[in-house]
């Protein structure tokens, strides 16, 4: 499975890049850069995904301290973060032509934008926090505190106004995806970075687990070394 | 419960006793408030549209200095050593200091509300009422987060720049909530005020209960 | 609850991939006053955080007056007395303050006749007000042992630098039968006072006397040899 994961990711990504750019009919409103929002939406789910493996991981961590939980919490976070960038980045890259300006506080941009800064926070600590061992204890705290955040953000930013497009579930029944492909499209997209997540999880939950080891064994060595001297 | 209540006449002993993190977070708060209200050289027309922001940011600001401070006192001399040896949970301690907190930030209320009514041209005193609904609310949803990750704070490496950073994302909620309430109390009433103060009774449940919950995480070893 | 004041089988504790404590047997029976000896750095204080309920052991068994610590830690940490590397005690406050609030956290009866008491039996009855943040070391050292003596513990617990100005207090204690475990670097004060000697070194006792005939000078010669044998 594990070896499976970089081609099949590879393959993926190659597939949802031939639909959205060759299948996919050019939207009729926005013309080629709503293309963009296969990634954008993809990217952002997987950001969501990684923000709930976050608290998860965290919950189970604290449960029973098992430190593949700990180091897959900090790599969902990583991936989350970094999605979550992406999300910000490609975002205004439609905006700009769409509504004319890169930026707005529309509700789910700014729920974007917060939720990005508490796992920017939480990255933050884990990386700055010192060597502390109850470092990871502290982060998991953190990461359950931070999603218990996110319904209360969703609701509070409604509060303000917006204007970003409802896609999926509009309020009056419909879809924004007239064509078929346009769904497959999105879901294919979808696939293949959730493939990418897992495969960059993957790699940064063993990448830690052999610092680990890595330091362990050089502690063992400077101590055997003393013994000696 | 009976722990909790040693641990706040304990910490209101020490304040009243030294009056140092009282005084500080009070001129701190009366300084912000004048800082950010100069910073956007209102008009008299529009200044009391920016007194729920002023109001807000100032408090928020102010009281991550007041709960850093109620951690450093537990931290000298590591009395947090001597709380944990004794037979006690440590909710009761959140809870103690979670109380402590609410104490010292309502008194800061009390003093930087009305001043910013009155270098904003707000007459509070109809609306008073609501307005202290509105300040508890947002009292306690502050404290409640603040004490978990003030304890926590503490102990890492950076805990200056930490405590802000890991605390200002989770507030926004706390923050709109506050803002929409009293934006809405100061034009029509404790009615139009329900969303906002909906969304600062759901924070303050859910972080007290978190931080309850989770305290015993991020002080014992 | 009958049994030992304190038996520890196998305590080891990791913090992340490192071994502080590798597997640590001590027991102390009552009445004695036992004294680990160990050079900065040996895991006696994290020994004596687990002891004292502060820190729970990544492995090994705990036993308490017979009974697990990891069961029953709230019961336990009544009859547990503990003076860390620090005094716990609030600057701001006065010596009587610090007792009295103590005192309700540990459900004390009978509370200001015990203070009054124990002030006193630390030579410290006569600070009134005072606040601690004006206190010498000597008398914050005081201060910490009548804090960790208040609740009338079945053990006492204490770290490090404690006996550097308490020597007369310690030897008082054991005269009157209590209970102590003494963690020091300072080897020659410590030998007075101990009836039994243990030195843990990198994480675990390397060498134990039985009390019987505790020089000074052979107990500094164990320590030599240990501490320079696998330096």
């Amino acid at each position: 499975m594990r070896r499976l994961l970089p081609p099949l990711t590879g393959l993926t990504m190659l597939a949802a890049l031939a639909i959205v750019f060759l299948v996919v009919p050019t939207e009729a409103d926005m013309g080629i850069v709503q293309r963009i929002f296969y990634f954008h939406v993809a990217s952002a789910w997987v950001a969501f995904l990684g923000f709930f493996l976050v608290a998860g991981a965290s919950a189970v961590y604290l449960w029973n301290g098992s430190p593949t939980a700990d180091r897959l919490a900090y790599a969902a976070g990583e991936v989350g973060v970094l999605f979550c960038t992406l999300v910000l980045v490609t975002g205004p890259i439609w905006a700009r032509p769409i509504w004319g300006v890169w930026w707005t506080w529309d509700p789910r941009l700014t729920m974007t934008v917060v939720l990005w800064a508490i796992y920017a926070s939480y990255l933050m600590l884990r990386g700055f926090g010192g060597d502390d061992p109850a470092l990871a204890r502290y982060a998991a705290v953190l990461g359950i505190v931070g999603v218990l955040d996110i319904p209360l953000i969703v609701v509070s930013v409604r509060l303000l106004r917006g204007i970003h497009p409802a896609v999926i579930n509009r309020t009056d029944g419909g879809t924004g995806l007239v064509d078929p492909w346009m769904r497959i499209g999105l879901l294919v997209s979808a696939l293949a970075l959730i493939l990418l997540a897992a495969w960059f999880m993957d790699l940064r939950v063993r990448g830690a687990r052999l610092e680990e080891e890595v330091a362990a064994l050089r502690r063992e060595l400077d101590a055997r070394r003393g013994e000696v001297a | 419960m009976r722990d909790a209540l040693v641990i706040l006449a304990k910490d209101l002993r020490i304040e009243w006793r030294t009056r140092e993190g009282l005084s500080s977070v009070l001129v701190l708060g009366v300084l912000l408030v004048v800082v950010l209200t100069i910073a956007q050289d209102p008009s008299p027309e529009t200044a009391p549209t920016l007194a729920p922001g002023v109001l807000w940011a100032a408090f928020v600001l102010t009281g991550m200095l007041g709960v850093q401070r109620a951690f450093v006192l537990e931290r000298e001399n590591d009395c947090l050593a001597g709380l944990l040896t004794a037979p006690l949970d440590p909710a009761a301690i959140y809870a103690g200091k979670l109380a402590s907190n609410v104490v010292l930030l309502g008194v800061t209320q009390a003093v930087v509300v009305p001043l910013t009514g009155l270098f904003l041209h707000l007459d509070l005193v109809p609306r008073l009422p609501a307005l202290l609904l509105v300040c508890l609310l947002g009292n306690v949803g502050f404290a409640s987060l603040a004490t978990l990750f003030g304890a926590l704070a503490i102990r890492v490496r950076a805990r200056e720049i930490m405590l802000p950073l890991l605390l200002l994302p989770l507030l926004v909620p706390l923050l709109i909530g506050a803002v929409q309430a009293t934006c809405a109390v100061l034009v029509g009433g404790l009615a139009a005020a329900s969303s906002g103060l909906g969304v600062l009774a759901a924070f303050d449940v859910i972080f007290a209960v978190a931080g309850w919950l989770l305290f015993a995480y991020v002080v014992r070893d | 609850m009958v049994g030992p004041p304190l038996r520890a089988e196998g305590l080891a504790r990791r913090f992340g991939g490192m071994t502080v404590l590798a597997g640590v047997d001590l027991a102390l029976e009552t009445g004695e006053t036992v004294v680990l000896l160990g050079p900065n750095g040996a895991g006696k204080t994290t020994l004596l955080r687990i002891l004292a309920l502060l820190l729970a052991p990544t492995d090994g068994r705990l036993l308490l007056f017979g009974s697990d610590a990891a069961r029953a830690p709230a019961a336990l940490r009544r009859r547990i007395g503990y003076v860390g590397h620090e005094i716990s005690c609030y600057a701001e406050l006065s010596a009587a303050e610090n007792l009295a609030f103590y005192a309700r956290l540990f459900r004390v009866s009978e509370a200001p006749g015990r203070i009054a008491r124990l002030l006193a039996w630390a030579g410290l009855d006569g600070t009134g007000r005072r606040p601690v943040r004006t206190y010498s070391r000597g008398m914050g050292q005081r201060l910490a042992l009548a804090r960790a003596l208040l609740h009338e513990p079945d053990v006492l617990i204490l770290d490090d630098d404690a006996v550097e100005r308490l020597q007369q207090q310690l030897l008082e204690l054991r005269a009157a039968g209590h209970s102590t475990l003494l963690a020091t670097h300072d080897v020659e004060r410590a030998a007075p006072i101990a009836s039994r000697l243990a030195i843990l070194h990198r994480g675990r006792i390397a060498w134990a006397h039985d009390g019987r005939g505790a020089d000074a000078a052979v107990i500094v010669a164990a320590y030599r040899a240990v501490v320079a044998g696998s330096a």
